[in-house]
Parts: C-alpha cells; sequence; structure tokens
C-alpha cells in the first residue's frame, strides 16, 4: 500500500508526516513522529492510555487512522505542560501519588484535561464517569480522582 | 545471617509524602516503557498461536514465510535446544512449542520482518500441520481419571497412586486432629467453592528488544519485574553466558507478578540472532490475555467446626489449583496461607495442582492465597451468621497472635492481626448505619512477604549529593522509599539523594520485583551501604582530625568527634567530607549484597458495605476501609497506593473478572471489553488505615505491603453480598448472572 | 538434636512421621542429614524448601545456626507475585 502524506498541527507545531492508509494515529504519533507518551494498551479503544485530542475532541488515537489526522489540531501529552513549567493537574499528579507504574498516566492526563475545559468544577461522580474508559489496574482510581479535583480547584483559583 | 534487629528511632526522612523521582518523567510522556525503545535497523518480530486448546504439532512449513519478501527469519520450537531442567524446559516451552500445542494461544513460530504488516502478512503463509487432541479446561473435569491427559509424565512422587495424570502435585499442611475438633463443635458448616481465572491486567502489554551481534554478545531491552532473572531464563534457553547478555529493565506498565517470567523475551534474542538484526515484539491485548498472565482457577471444599461461644474447633480445607497447562506449585502457599489468621488447635489444609489446557499460570499479587482464604473467610462468616455473632469479634476471638503454631507449621513472632482487627472494630465505618437492602462484610487476608538477593551501591558524589543504584524495575514508587531509607540513614534531605535501576551488567544479581520484597529487601541493603560509606567517611574524618576511627560517631549528617574528642573539632557534614574526598584517599562508596530473610507476615482486614440490584444483579461497592499493617510505611501515600490498588484489584475478581472458555476450549473474552476490570465509576473512594507494628527483622520495621491487599476483598464483598440479598455465592465471579441466578430469577 | 517438623506430605518420606530429629548445626547439616537419613525426602529438598527458625521463615541460607531448643519448620520453597 502506497503511503500518504499528511499535514497536520500537533501540540501547536504544524507536522507533516506518511503514513499507510491503514495506519493508525497511534502508530504514526508513535512510530513515525516519536511521540511515545501515548501508550497502546488494548488497540480497541477500550483502555484509554492512547488518549490525544484532536480538533479539541478527546479520541483514543489507536481508533482514529493517521490520514484522519489531515488538517487537523491534535494535542498529545508531550504538549501539556508549557516549556518546563507543569500542567496543575501533572503537578498534582505527582503530589497527589496519583500515579504508581504511570502506563496509563498520559491518557488519564489527557482525558482530565478535555474534562476540566468542559467542566471546571465536576462532582466526583462526573469524574469518574468522564475517566471510566481509561483503565487504571495501580491506583484504585482514588488518588487519581483527588488529584483532578486538586487541579481543577487550583485552576479556578480556589 | 543474623537479624538486623528492629530499633526503635524517631525518624525524619522516613514518612514523609515526598515526590518521586520519575514522576515528571511520567507526567509528560517521557518515560520509556517496554514499547518506547528503538534500535537502528530494527525488524519488527511477531508470534503464531495455536487456535486449538490441545494439538500435536506434526509439522510446521515456514517455506513460502521464508521467501517472502522483506522477511528475515522464522523461527520454531526446533531452533530452541533440547533442555534437561524441568523447569526452564517448561519456561522454554512456553515461549514456543515444541511437540504439542496447549493452549489457545500457545505460540507455535515466529517471523521477524521489515515492517509489521510484512510480519503479518508471513505469519499467514507458515502452515501448521495440527492434530486436534481432546482437551480438558475445567480443573474439576481435569482431575477426574479418563480425563484428557494435558502433559504425561509430570506427577511427583507425592501424588497418590490412581489419580489422573493431570494431578501434578499433592501437598498436606496442619496438626491436630480436625476429626476430634468437629465433634465438639456446636456446628459445622462444609460448603463448595470456585474461582475463575484472573488476569493480572497490567495495561502495558509485553515488549522487548533484542540485538544479538555475530560475536555472540546480547542486549536485551524488556518490561519485567527482574532484568536479572529474565538473564537467567533467556541465558538458558539461548545456550548464552550471563555475562554476554545485558538486559536493561525498561520502565515498567505494570505487572503484579505476571511479569515475573519470559515469553517473548527468548523469542525476540532467537530471531535477532537468526536475522542479525535487532528485533522488537510487542504484544497485542488479545496475545497478553491468550499467553500470558493468569492466575490459578480453583475448587475447593473449607469445613469449620464451632462452638456457639465462637471458638472454632476445628478446620479442614481441600483445595484444587489448576495452572495451566504446566506444573506450579501454588496450590502450596494457597494451602499454607488458608488458614494463617487463625489461632487452631486442629487444622489440615491438603492442596492437588492439575493441568488443564490453558496458559502457564503466572504469579499475581499473593499468589494462591486470595482463592483459599476466599473459601475460608467465607465459610467462618456463614457460622458468624449462624449463631448471631459479630463477625470481627469471632476473628479476635479466633485470632492468631504471638506465639500461636500457625496452620502451615511456624510458630509466630510479633504481628499485628490483633492490633489490625481491633483498629476495624472501632473505625466509624464498621458502625455506620446502613439504609435497607445493604450489606457489609469484613474479611482478613495474608501474606507471607518475602526477601531475597539484593544488592546496592551507594556513591558518594563529590558535591554531597548521593547516587544509590540498585536492580529492582520501579513498580509503583520504589526508587522514592529507597532515596528515603538512603536519606535518613545518611541524614541528609531526600533531595540530595538519586535512585537508579541499574541493568544486569552494572550490579550483582537481585531476585525479582515480588513477595512484597523490594521495600523492605532492597531497603536494608541500602541502609547496610549506607551504613558502609558512613564508616569510610567517619574514618576519612578522623584522618584530618588526626583521631582515631573509632573516637568519630556521625550524627545528623556529619562526623562529629566523640568521646575524649568530643567538642575538640568541629562536625565535618557530608558534603564537606565528599568535597576533599579526592585529597583524602580517593572517591566514597559504599555498597552491600545479601540474601535477605527475615521478612515479616503481613495481616489486612477490610470492611466493605455494598447493595445488590434484585433486577439485574449488579452489586455496587458503596464504601470500602483498608486496614493493613505495614511494619513502617516508608512513604505512605504509596503504602496506600498499594493498600487501595490491591483492593480494587480484588473488588475485580469478586464481582466480574473471569477467563471464559468455550466448549471448544478457546478463551472467549481476550479484551478489556469482555474481560471486565474495574473502571473509575464502579468505585467509591478506597479509605485506608495504616497500622505500624514494627517488624523485628528489619532495622527500620519495614514489612512488605503489595500483596495483602488483594486477599480480603474476595470474600468481604461475598459476605456483605450475603448480608444486601440473603444469598450467599459460592463462585467467583460474582457477575450479574450469577447473582440474579442466586436470587431465583 | 534438632526436631524438625515436616509438612503433612512430607510424612511418608519420612517413616510416617511430621517430626523428626537430626544432629545439625546449620541449615545446611540439617538439609544433608534429612536427606540421608530419609531419602525419601532428598526429591523435595531438590525442588528447593524453605526453613522457618523461631517462627522467621528463611528461603536459602545455610549456615543460618540452629540451637537445640530452636523451632524447625521445613517449608515448599517459596515464591511470590
Amino acid at each position: 500500500m502506497k503511503s500518504i502524506p499528511v499535514s497536520t498541527t500537533i501540540n501547536g507545531d504544524a507536522c507533516e508526516f506518511l503514513c499507510a492508509p491503514d495506519e493508525t494515529l497511534l502508530d504514526a504519533l508513535r512510530n513515525r513522529l516519536g511521540l511515545t507518551g501515548a501508550k497502546e494498551g488494548c488497540g480497541t479503544g477500550d483502555c484509554g492510555a492512547c488518549s490525544v485530542t484532536l480538533n479539541g475532541r478527546l479520541v483514543c488515537s489507536c481508533l482514529v487512522l493517521g490520514v484522519e489526522a489531515e488538517g487537523a489540531e491534535i494535542t498529545t501529552i508531550e504538549g501539556m505542560a508549557d516549556g518546563d513549567e507543569l500542567h496543575p493537574l501533572q503537578r498534582h499528579f505527582i503530589d497527589h501519588a496519583a500515579l504508581q507504574c504511570g502506563v496509563c498516566t498520559p491518557g488519564i492526563l489527557v482525558a482530565a484535561k478535555a474534562l476540566l475545559e468542559k467542566n471546571p468544577e465536576p462532582s466526583d461522580e462526573e469524574v469518574r464517569y468522564w475517566l471510566a474508559g481509561n483503565l487504571c489496574r495501580c491506583t484504585g482510581y482514588d488518588k487519581i480522582i483527588r488529584a483532578v479535583q486538586a487541579a481543577a480547584a487550583e485552576m479556578r483559583g480556589a | 545471617m543474623s537479624l538486623d534487629e528492629y530499633r526503635k528511632r524517631e525518624f525524619k526522612q522516613v514518612g514523609q509524602r515526598v515526590r518521586r523521582p520519575d514522576g515528571v518523567d511520567k507526567v509528560t510522556g517521557r518515560a520509556m516503557y517496554g514499547a518506547d525503545a528503538t534500535a537502528p535497523g530494527m525488524l519488527v518480530g511477531r508470534i503464531l498461536r495455536s487456535p486449538h486448546a490441545h494439538a500435536r504439532i506434526r509439522g510446521i512449513d515456514t517455506s513460502a514465510a521464508e521467501a517472502l519478501k522483506g522477511v528475515k527469519a522464522v523461527l520454531t520450537g526446533a531452533d530452541l535446544p533440547a533442555q534437561e531442567d524441568d523447569f526452564i524446559r517448561d519456561v522454554q516451552d512456553n515461549c514456543m512449542a515444541r511437540d504439542k500445542a496447549l493452549y489457545d494461544g500457545h505460540a507455535v513460530a515466529a517471523v521477524a520482518a521489515v515492517d509489521a504488516a510484512t510480519a503479518r502478512a508471513a505469519l499467514k503463509l507458515i502452515k501448521v500441520d495440527y492434530e486436534v487432541l481432546p482437551h480438558v479446561t475445567d480443573v474439576d473435569v481435569a482431575i477426574k481419571p479418563g480425563a484428557p491427559v494435558v502433559q504425561k509424565g509430570r506427577s511427583l512422587e507425592n501424588v497418590p497412586a490412581g489419580m489422573s495424570e493431570n494431578v501434578t502435585s499433592h501437598c498436606e499442611f496442619g496438626h491436630g486432629d480436625p476429626a476430634a475438633g468437629f465433634a465438639r463443635a456446636d456446628h459445622v458448616v462444609e460448603r463448595h467453592f470456585r474461582t475463575a481465572a484472573t488476569h493480572q491486567g497490567y495495561i502495558e502489554p509485553h515488549a522487548a528488544l533484542a540485538s544479538v551481534t555475530s560475536d555472540g554478545k546480547a542486549e536485551l531491552w524488556c518490561c519485567t519485574q527482574g532484568q536479572f532473572f529474565v538473564r537467567t531464563l533467556c541465558a538458558a534457553i539461548m545456550g548464552m553466558e550471563a555475562s554476554q547478555l545485558r538486559v536493561t529493565a525498561s520502565e515498567i506498565g505494570g505487572g503484579f507478578g505476571g511479569k515475573t517470567t519470559v515469553f517473548i523475551e527468548p523469542v525476540a534474542l532467537a530471531l535477532s540472532r537468526k536475522a542479525g538484526r535487532p528485533v522488537k515484539i510487542v504484544m497485542t491485548r488479545d496475545e497478553v490475555f491468550r499467553a500470558t498472565g493468569p492466575t490459578v482457577h480453583t475448587s475447593t471444599d473449607v469445613k469449620i467446626g464451632m462452638t456457639k461461644d465462637g471458638r472454632i474447633t476445628a478446620a479442614e480445607a481441600h483445595l484444587r489449583y489448576s495452572g495451566g497447562a504446566f506444573p506450579c506449585g501454588t496450590v502450596d502457599m494457597g494451602a499454607q496461607a488458608a488458614f494463617a489468621a487463625y489461632d487452631l488447635e486442629h487444622v489440615r489444609t491438603y492442596g492437588w495442582n492439575v493441568l488443564t489446557n490453558r496458559p502457564k499460570e503466572a504469579a499475581y499479587r499473593a499468589p494462591g492465597a486470595p482463592q483459599s482464604i476466599y473459601a475460608v473467610e467465607s465459610v467462618v462468616d456463614e457460622l458468624c451468621q449462624h449463631f448471631g455473632l459479630d463477625p470481627i469479634d469471632v476473628r479476635l476471638k479466633n485470632a492468631a497472635r504471638k506465639g500461636t503454631k500457625s496452620s502451615y507449621g511456624p510458630t509466630f513472632p510479633d504481628i499485628g492481626l490483633i492490633a489490625t482487627l481491633e483498629a476495624a472494630k472501632k473505625h466509624p465505618h464498621y458502625s455506620a448505619p446502613l439504609q435497607p437492602g445493604q450489606g457489609r462484610g469484613i474479611s482478613c487476608g495474608f501474606w507471607f512477604n518475602f526477601g531475597g538477593n539484593s544488592c546496592v551501591s551507594l556513591n558518594i558524589n563529590t558535591d554531597g549529593t548521593v547516587g544509590v543504584t540498585e536492580g529492582n524495575p520501579d513498580i509503583g514508587g520504589s526508587r522514592a522509599s529507597i532515596s528515603l531509607m538512603a536519606a535518613e540513614e545518611l541524614g541528609i534531605e531526600y533531595d540530595r539523594v538519586r535512585t537508579i535501576v541499574a541493568d544486569t551488567s552494572s550490579l550483582g544479581y537481585n531476585d525479582v520485583t515480588d513477595g512484597s520484597r523490594v521495600t523492605f529487601a532492597v531497603g536494608l541493603a541500602t541502609i547496610k551501604a549506607a551504613r558502609e560509606a558512613v564508616r569510610v567517611m567517619c574514618g576519612r574524618a578522623a584522618k584530618i582530625w588526626g583521631i582515631d576511627a573509632e573516637a568519630v560517631e556521625w550524627k545528623d549528617g556529619a562526623a562529629v568527634p566523640a568521646g575524649p574528642n568530643a567538642g575538640k573539632f568541629p562536625p565535618m557534614s557530608l558534603a564537606e567530607i565528599a568535597a576533599v574526598s579526592f585529597e583524602t584517599g580517593g572517591p566514597i562508596a559504599g555498597h552491600h549484597e545479601v540474601n535477605v530473610d527475615g521478612a515479616g507476615v503481613s495481616f489486612g482486614v477490610h470492611i466493605v458495605d455494598v447493595e445488590v440490584d434484585k433486577e439485574t444483579g449488579q452489586t455496587t461497592v458503596l464504601r470500602y476501609t483498608v486496614f493493613q499493617d505495614a511494619g513502617k510505611a516508608v512513604h505512605p501515600s504509596y503504602v496506600e497506593g498499594q493498600m487501595q490498588g490491591g483492593a480494587v484489584q480484588g473488588i475485580g475478581w469478586a464481582l466480574n473478572e473471569e477467563y471464559i472458555y468455550g466448549a471448544d476450549g478457546r478463551l472467549q473474552n481476550p479484551g478489556f471489553l469482555d474481560y471486565r476490570v474495574p473502571v473509575a465509576s464502579d468505585l467509591p473512594m478506597i479509605d485506608t488505615v495504616i497500622l505500624e507494628i514494627p517488624n523485628p527483622g528489619h532495622p527500620y520495621g519495614v514489612r512488605g505491603v503489595g500483596e495483602t491487599g488483594i486477599v480480603p476483598p474476595l470474600a468481604a464483598i461475598s459476605n456483605a453480598v450475603s448480608r444486601s440479598a440473603g444469598i450467599r455465592l459460592s463462585e467467583l465471579p460474582m457477575s450479574p448472572p450469577r447473582v440474579l441466578k442466586a436470587l431465583g430469577g | 538434636m534438632v526436631k524438625v517438623r515436616l509438612w503433612g506430605s512430607l510424612r511418608q518420606a519420612a517413616d510416617g512421621r511430621t517430626e523428626v530429629e537430626v544432629e545439625a548445626r546449620t541449615f545446611k547439616e540439617l538439609l544433608d542429614r534429612l536427606g540421608e537419613t530419609y531419602p525419601g525426602l532428598a526429591p523435595q529438598i531438590a525442588r528447593g524448601v524453605s526453613l522457618s527458625l523461631d517462627g522467621v521463615i528463611y528461603r536459602e541460607a545455610w549456615f543460618t545456626e540452629i540451637g537445640p531448643e530452636s523451632e524447625v519448620v521445613l517449608m515448599p520453597y517459596m515464591t511470590g507475585g
């Protein structure tokens, strides 16, 4: 199969890459662009470890084709910090010990940021349902929920 | 070795909730996990797996695959050497079948090609000539004489004659005369239980990148709980010397016991050797479920007698565990753990391991214990209900304590069970009111905890900072804990210490990150290494001052003249001694290598409130509290994390998770959609209460905390369901269909 | 002489006894004497055993000293997750 050129914006930077027609956005990000922060935990959209945003919408990049990124704006975990300044979610995840092995963390952070952009003051239940598509096997989610709420409070200026 | 006994002390660093050193890498996506590595000229490796539960491999024709453009190597079991050692042969045969495919998903061939599409196409060109054989996937069927035999000739000498050849080992533990004890009981309950196989469910699939060069050297990068053990296994399978194979553990995306062995690592190495190029293999989730992990699935009978005032008079358990198609010793640990929480005069457990056509069991958090303790704690609870007794009071009345002859033999030293039960009893959760339809359950849990081989090298840098090199993959914050213990012992701040995990060429042998051993055993080696460095630093200060080394003490991070010289010289800090180390004899370091013993057993108690929806059969967990003895919590947040994570894995086991095999012997649910692990919206907060009953075998009192937490949820939830819905289930998971069936719906 | 408690399924290999006595000052001596005195135990010892000394479990440690009054319990070699 012949590769197709794709022009896109990733974390604010213009980006061009070639990919096969059946190649996922996740594979393109990881294997062609070196953005390995998004992880493949299942390849079927069940675990959320590959979460990125595509034109502002939270998606599993394993369920998106690379060619669908044409003309789109993509953000990944690599674009979350502002230079060397961590996003409040990133900081609170460290401070609240909300990660153990850390492999689900990039996806959960991307998903949580997407939530707080829509809903700056979610209830615990809203956080839990929003993150229900992001599996974490280490933490039991308790500290993740607390970290998201602490970051949300800080971002609201509370 | 003599145990380094616990001494009470005031901690300055240990017990602080510091930031972990790998935190920023892990929240920015920079941390390198198994699948994130690349190498120049790297090929993609993929594995062909058996679609049959049991089949003789009459032949494999790889010629068409080899002829495909872009294919650089094809591998079958015939390419790997014959092994004399049973253990190594089983590991190797599990990585690549030789004569028979023993389960659905068993590897039968592998290819390395220039890209994934070519590798996939090559797999389709491999022709395997299978003779399909009768299969058996259920332990209760496999144990019967006449069942299809998975492997012949694998029974140990301890298996009684006349049993199915699938029975590979038998064990028996206990003391006293149960028959006499049952005769003294006011009531005896005997029940049959079954638990499904579950998977560790780590989010990161197995990944390995191997590079073998023509001079016989090899590099292996993989996600593992133990790079040294990977080296041992791969060197044996590859016929290599250990020194020629360097294994580097990547960051690890969860393991829980499932990454304590090898699956794809020897395959990647063998493909790389054949192709003359680096080869990377990353498993799909389907492969993870079909060919790695799971736990044993079990069938048990438990019989317990009790007097009407709640004293257990006798207890007996028969445990039948199957660890899949290869012999497995997990039932030994289940049998020893079953009644560990109780002080019993008459107790006996019998265990049998049985082969089935399922994947080879891998350890999963407290291997063997959740299944047997689930059965025991369910029967104890039923007896409490029968007599109308409080379940914590009954456990307190029968609790193992210092001086108890344990059900597995040894007499217990200081243990924390009674304190843990008392903490649970007085906690507000235990007395909180319940709404109609809600039920509360409790259960005890237990794990042995291990020590093991540990090497630590601790270097004092000239700028006064400290580097600690250890050899155990950090699976949940252990680098922070190790740094805390080094800082404590040296009397410096945590952020002056950085701990890294070494590859197999940089340090002596370290046992796998398992058995809840790392904070205990590697921590002990770290403390000893720090003491060695302190001895050197005191010596340097003594030379500078011109006094005897024995006349120098280490206090608050500095050498201080002591005895008759006290006050004669100002203290010299670690940084001041380090700054002149080149002038005073050279770089300063401490190191310690030891096979640690003296791990302290760990008990936990869980309280859970549930509500069963009688329309749907769904059980909702409303409130959950974990009580566990940590000995000493070095980093309390990560201790809580272990307790919470273990509890939630147990909740999944209790309510949803199970390997489902069809009549065709194939796994029906090899994906996260159908093998449902708990998600955030299933759960409440998991409250934790850490108890600290010091382990006498560790200088800071540390016990392991990783494993015990998965044990109590199984029975605690079953007991709560019983009190919520008035039905006592005896099979896990208590999935909605099973609950509905029990409700008569 | 050191009293060694065996687990139940080893009884058949030790003349039906669950407690045996051997002359030993260390774990290594104890394992050697056990294997010599009761050849039926040798396969299990070769596969691996743990030993509990006064309630503390040791997985290896040949040279651990055993006193005449010590409580010694033989256990299967243990592994974790």
